[in-house]
């Protein structure tokens, strides 16, 4: 492919073009023309195309850009030895305006996107509260009907969120008490105190560590699940379906999560405490302790009522997570995107609410003296 | 005239597991044609535009693109092939997040080197042969399923196919959207000359484009002609497809 560049007369520019006009020959010639035609700036621009057989979409581009260049400049150009057919796609699209409409939310001023920031916050505050209302009557009702919560999809999400999380809650609880009780044992040392590290350790694990750790790989594992499965059977229609067919999407799918969640954090947090526990066992066996007395210590340092404050902590904690999870899946929007966004938010606000939640049980526990 | 064909489909066999879908398919697709696969739901419809357009490989037979095997070319050479070929999916599968001329422009953003100035230009001209030129900037979300299947072609045609796949194109369609995407590939087909491979059990569609038809059942093809010749052929299935479709 080729071009020729020729001025027959002054304020004439001739381009013949030698060879079918495909998209890689295009790109070959596309800056000479245009270049060529930016610097000549003729009155008069003539197109040869007498010797080409094939022109494309891309040589059609080539065409329309030239002319259009052209017009810009008030000045005339002429095609030559086009064929009919190509002619014809040409006119077709020459045809159609070139006057864009904008997508409304593109075409938004500033005061517009402030109304409507303000207008989605307050809207997303209501769906929140709507949300949490008819959480809470469905709950009520399913607990004063059991038989009407869906015992087979509880089992199904139980086995999911508790016996599947368990080995990463295990793990996780040994190596936070091993590390914890290596850390503190120099320190400990300096005063001849090692054996309270038990005290601390246990304690810590118990009223704080324990819950909210769980809580926290829960958030992550279980949070996101939630957002994500319930966010794509939206995307899917599935809760429109539910709906049409008369069943509340929240009864339906957010009350077996929320009871699973409420009954499987305190579980899972046993788990972790008891595996934090070993781990710090572990380092007192390494520092000369023997079990009887790291249990005498552990026994000693714990009253019940740290791990009843921890239980309860944890029983709203596991509330919190299964009901940030299934509002933002409930949210989602529409695309890939969305489930992406839900999952995300779903991940970070229940964070966020974990601690807000827990430094609320930290004020009242302090209020009650427990 | 000896035309040469542009897809070849030879002893095709697929299976998923133990099971046989398609079973020693065999038909020669020329330049220009307008063809179209129809059969009821479940009969290997999808399962042979995937070994068509190389997203399934054969566990017999071959399918060949412009003389070459689609599913043992090296992968290096892939690329070739695969510009070739458009294909409309039967969701549209549009990217959510990119505006329509984005969509166009994409696959000549990243498979060609030409200008940007080009590429928009194309993009827009694409938009404009289906009829979208008043949309450039709109979302895939926030224009009509018609619209998004008439931007998918566009996409589809960005980089002047030879042969563009459409699965589907009017599935879940009102008539009048169906109508325009019918009337839309007679016209590319007429004008362009591209060749299209249609898969579909839209009867009226399948009229109205009016291309060479084969029909499938149980993974094999029972009838091939013309709509109008299947109609009234003695192939039971096939008048009682497009007799009870109509």
């Amino acid at each position: 492919m080729d071009i020729r560049v020729e001025r027959p007369a002054p304020d004439t520019l001739k381009v013949t073009f030698l060879g079918n006009l495909d998209i890689e020959n295009v790109t070959k010639i596309w800056r000479l023309c245009v270049d060529a035609v930016d610097r000549e700036s003729p009155r008069l621009l003539h197109l040869d195309f007498s010797k080409v057989d094939y022109c494309d979409g891309s040589g059609l581009a080539l065409i329309k850009v030239l002319q259009q260049k052209q017009a810009k400049n008030h000045k005339s150009c002429t095609i030559f030895g086009l064929k009919p057919t190509f002619q014809k796609l040409l006119e077709y699209i020459e045809q159609r305006p070139d006057k864009v409409e904008t997508s409304a939310l593109l075409q938004e001023g500033l005061p517009e996107k402030l109304g409507h920031i303000t207008v989605d916050i307050l809207r997303d505050l209501k769906e929140n509260v709507v949300f949490l209302g008819i959480l809470s009557y469905q709950l009520f009702l399913s607990l004063l009907n059991p038989t009407k919560i869906r015992w087979s999809d509880f089992f199904r999400i139980a086995e999911d969120t508790g016996p599947q999380a368990l080995p990463i809650i295990a793990l996780i609880g040994f190596l936070i008490g091993l590390i914890s009780t290596f850390q503190a044992a120099p320190s400990f040392a300096d005063f001849g105190a090692q054996i309270y590290m038990v005290n601390l350790v246990g304690l810590g694990l118990v009223r704080e560590m324990g819950p909210l750790l769980t809580s926290v790989l829960l958030a992550g594992r279980t949070a996101s699940a939630f957002a994500a499965e319930i966010g794509t059977m939206k995307i899917n229609q599935e809760i429109d379906a539910l709906q049409t067919m008369g069943l509340n999407p929240v009864r339906f799918l957010v009350v077996p999560r929320i009871l699973v969640a409420m009954l499987v954090t305190p579980i899972l947090e046993v788990f972790f405490v008891i595996f934090g526990l070993l781990g710090c066992l572990v380092v007192m066996i390494t520092l000369g302790y023997t079990t009887d007395v790291f249990f005498h210590q552990l026994y000693q340092s714990i009253e019940p009522i740290d791990y009843i404050g921890g239980l309860i902590k944890v029983f709203a904690f596991g509330l919190v997570i299964a009901g940030v999870g299934c509002l933002h899946g409930i949210k989602t929007r529409f695309g890939a995107k969305a489930i992406g966004q839900s999952t995300t938010q779903a991940v970070v606000s229940s964070l966020i609410m974990l601690v807000v939640v827990d430094g609320i049980f930290a004020l009242i526990y302090y209020v009650l003296g427990v | 005239m000896n035309r040469i064909p542009i897809i070849e489909v030879k002893n095709l066999v697929a299976r998923y597991g133990e099971r046989v879908i398609l079973s020693d398919i065999n038909f020669n697709i020329y330049p220009g044609d307008i063809f179209m696969v129809i059969g009821g739901s479940g009969c290997g419809k999808t399962t042979l535009l995937n070994h068509m357009i190389g997203l399934l490989s054969p566990f017999a037979g071959d399918v060949l693109i412009d003389g070459q095997s689609i599913s043992r070319i090296p992968e290096n050479q892939r690329l070739t092939i695969l510009k070739k070929i458009g294909v409309l999916y039967q969701s549209g599968a549009l990217f959510g997040s990119l505006d329509l001329l984005q969509n166009v422009a994409l696959p000549l953003e990243e498979l060609t080197d030409l200008p940007k100035d080009a590429i928009l230009e194309i993009a827009r001209n694409k938009l404009k042969m289906v009829g979208l030129e008043k949309f450039f900037e709109y979302l895939p979300a926030e224009i009509s399923g018609g619209m998004q299947k008439r931007a998918a072609i566009a996409r589809a045609m960005a980089l002047d196919p030879k042969i563009l796949f459409l699965d589907e194109p009017t599935s879940g369609l009102d008539p009048i959207s169906s109508s325009e995407i019918d009337q839309l590939v007679v016209n590319l087909a007429g004008i362009l000359g591209i060749t299209f491979v249609i898969v579909s059990h839209d009867v009226a569609s399948i009229c109205k484009i009016g291309g060479r038809v084969i029909l499938l059942d149980n993974g094999k093809i029972v009838a091939e002609g013309r709509p109008e010749e299947l109609r009234h052929s003695k192939h039971a299935l096939a008048k009682r497809f497009l007799q009870v479709n109509r």
